[in-house]
């Protein structure tokens, strides 16, 4: 069984959940952006939650089936044909042999998922199939032709669709300050928490940028590189925060002002260029700061 | 960590942790022994090196392990005897004659220099298999190029600030490039991927062309 690309879309790539325990070899995370849409998107076909799927990015995705299939679309809602007929979003969908399978422009949010029943049976690259933009590990973004094939169908019925918030209109981002929270100015917190800011049309699967005001620092020169998690707001020199999703760097020489909670970086990979964002500054963690 | 003045603990988001070491020796030791002794610890999804910390993340306790580390004792020196891989390069890059011009040397005598030295990776990042290797004197640090090019050929040995590196694969680039190795420093479908992991020796041989 597989899938034939007839249009690729903007941008379609094979999302599962993504590669943990490489980042010490430079190995990005990589995986869809919003996990909780391509879990339920998994769930309704019947696959485990993180099994491959295709995470869409604004224009949607055009497909053949060569087989008898289920799918379901969640994430950003967008129209959704089978066969040239309406067909529903948020729903396991049946596919005839030789059907087309079509993904409109999503019409609110970013990202749609489309899970297929058995899961897309790329092979694993360190546990994961997913497309890594940053490093080029995994499978291609989808091009006109690519055949992608279909895992054999999981024996499981599919389940309920469960709700999940829609890509919102105004976006609130909780940040919790450090761990290079003084390489900043009292001004820069200040900025952070009361700034009006948007996502820049510069954001990716590697980062959210933004446009807002620029947080100054309290000192000068280069951080030596060190670790970067998932949700780290790096601040470069010109000032303007980056959040970091999935496809992040491992390492970084910019300092991290604070971390976006990663519960709250699904919503945000579904914000569309120009929509407003605050931070919510939370408290400052306390560890044994220092070792004794 | 029985120093007073020694790694500091900083909290990064909700179940990270990063140590803030003095020195990159202070980095591969701690490393050294986090792979030894992580069967004891909390349970952390990724031990990134880097260098002067050591992310911990996806920490199942933080609390947990916080307190554990400052009970370790922390030796100033990484284990001498890790894994060694020499890389037969053959001296040809395009900014040799920069490098030796920067160091004060003749080409043939920039080539003694870096093959003398024995490295050792601090860290990875930039790319999958890209190894950050320290070894070399600090008196032969060099900068970046002013302009960056587009295309480094894969298996590129490469000087830039304190470190040796080698690409792994073609990319774009600022180091200064001393020759090139055909030894494949990644290939995902080998078992490991990386040739050069963090804590991996490593030693460079001079080749003809």
């Amino acid at each position: 069984m597989e899938l034939v690309v007839e249009r690729p879309g903007p941008l379609t790539t094979v999302q599962d959940q993504g590669r943990r325990g490489v980042a010490h070899l430079g190995v990005p995370r990589a995986g869809a952006l919003d996990g909780p849409a391509l879990a339920a998107a998994n769930r309704l076909v019947g696959n485990p939650p993180g099994a491959a799927a295709l995470e869409t990015t604004l224009g949607g995705v055009a497909l053949r089936a060569s087989a008898p299939l289920l799918v379901a679309v969640t994430g950003a809602p967008a129209p959704v044909r089978v066969g040239g007929r309406p067909a529903a979003w948020g729903a396991a969908v049946a596919v005839g042999a030789g059907e087309l399978v079509e993904i409109g422009a999503a019409t609110h949010g970013v990202r749609s998922y489309l899970a297929v029943a058995g899961g897309i049976a790329v092979p694993e690259v360190f546990g994961s199939r997913s497309a890594d933009l940053l490093s080029g590990l995994g499978p291609s973004p989808l091009r006109t032709g690519d055949r992608l094939p279909v895992g054999p169908p999981p024996p499981a019925p599919g389940g309920e669709l469960v709700p999940l918030p829609g890509p919102p209109a105004e976006l609130f981002l909780p940040l919790r300050p450090g761990p290079r929270a003084d390489w900043f100015t009292p001004a820069a917190f200040t900025a952070l928490a009361r700034g009006r800011y948007r996502i820049s049309p510069a954001s990716n699967r590697i980062a959210l940028r933004t446009e807002g005001p620029a947080l100054p620092r309290a000192r000068t020169g280069e951080l030596p590189s060190e670790g970067m998690v998932l949700g780290a707001v790096q601040v470069p020199p010109d000032g303007h925060p980056v959040i970091f999703l999935a496809d992040h760097p491992t390492t970084g020489g910019y300092p991290v002002i604070g971390v976006v909670p990663a519960a709250a970086l699904p919503l945000a990979a579904q914000a569309r260029p120009g929509t407003p964002l605050r931070f919510t500054l939370l408290g400052r963690t306390d560890v044994q700061r220092r070792a004794r | 960590m029985t120093d007073a003045d020694g790694p500091e603990l900083r909290a990064v988001g909700e179940d990270a942790l990063l140590v803030e070491l003095g020195s990159a020796e202070q980095v591969a030791a701690l490393y050294a022994q986090l792979l030894d002794r992580r069967a004891e610890l909390p349970e952390i999804a990724e031990v990134v090196p880097a260098a002067r910390t050591v992310l911990l993340d996806g920490v199942a306790d933080r609390a947990a392990l916080a307190r554990a580390l400052a009970g370790w004792e922390l030796p100033e020196h990484p284990p001498a005897d890790g894994p060694l891989v020499t890389l037969p390069t053959v001296y040809d890059g395009p900014d040799l004659a920069e490098v030796a011009a920067l160091w004060g040397v003749s080409p043939e005598a920039a080539v003694r220099i870096h093959t003398g030295a024995e490295y050792r990776v601090a860290f990875c990042g930039f790319a999958p298999g890209f190894g950050y290797l320290t070894g070399l004197a600090p008196r032969y640090e060099v900068p970046r190029r002013d302009s960056p090019r587009s295309s480094v050929p894969a298996g590129s040995v490469a000087l830039a600030g304190p470190y040796t590196g080698v690409y792994p694969r073609s990319s774009p680039g600022g180091w200064q490039l001393l020759g090139r190795t055909v030894v494949p420093l990644w290939d995902e479908r080998r078992e490991p991927a990386a040739l050069l992991t963090p804590g991996v020796r490593v030693r460079f041989t001079a080749e003809r062309g």
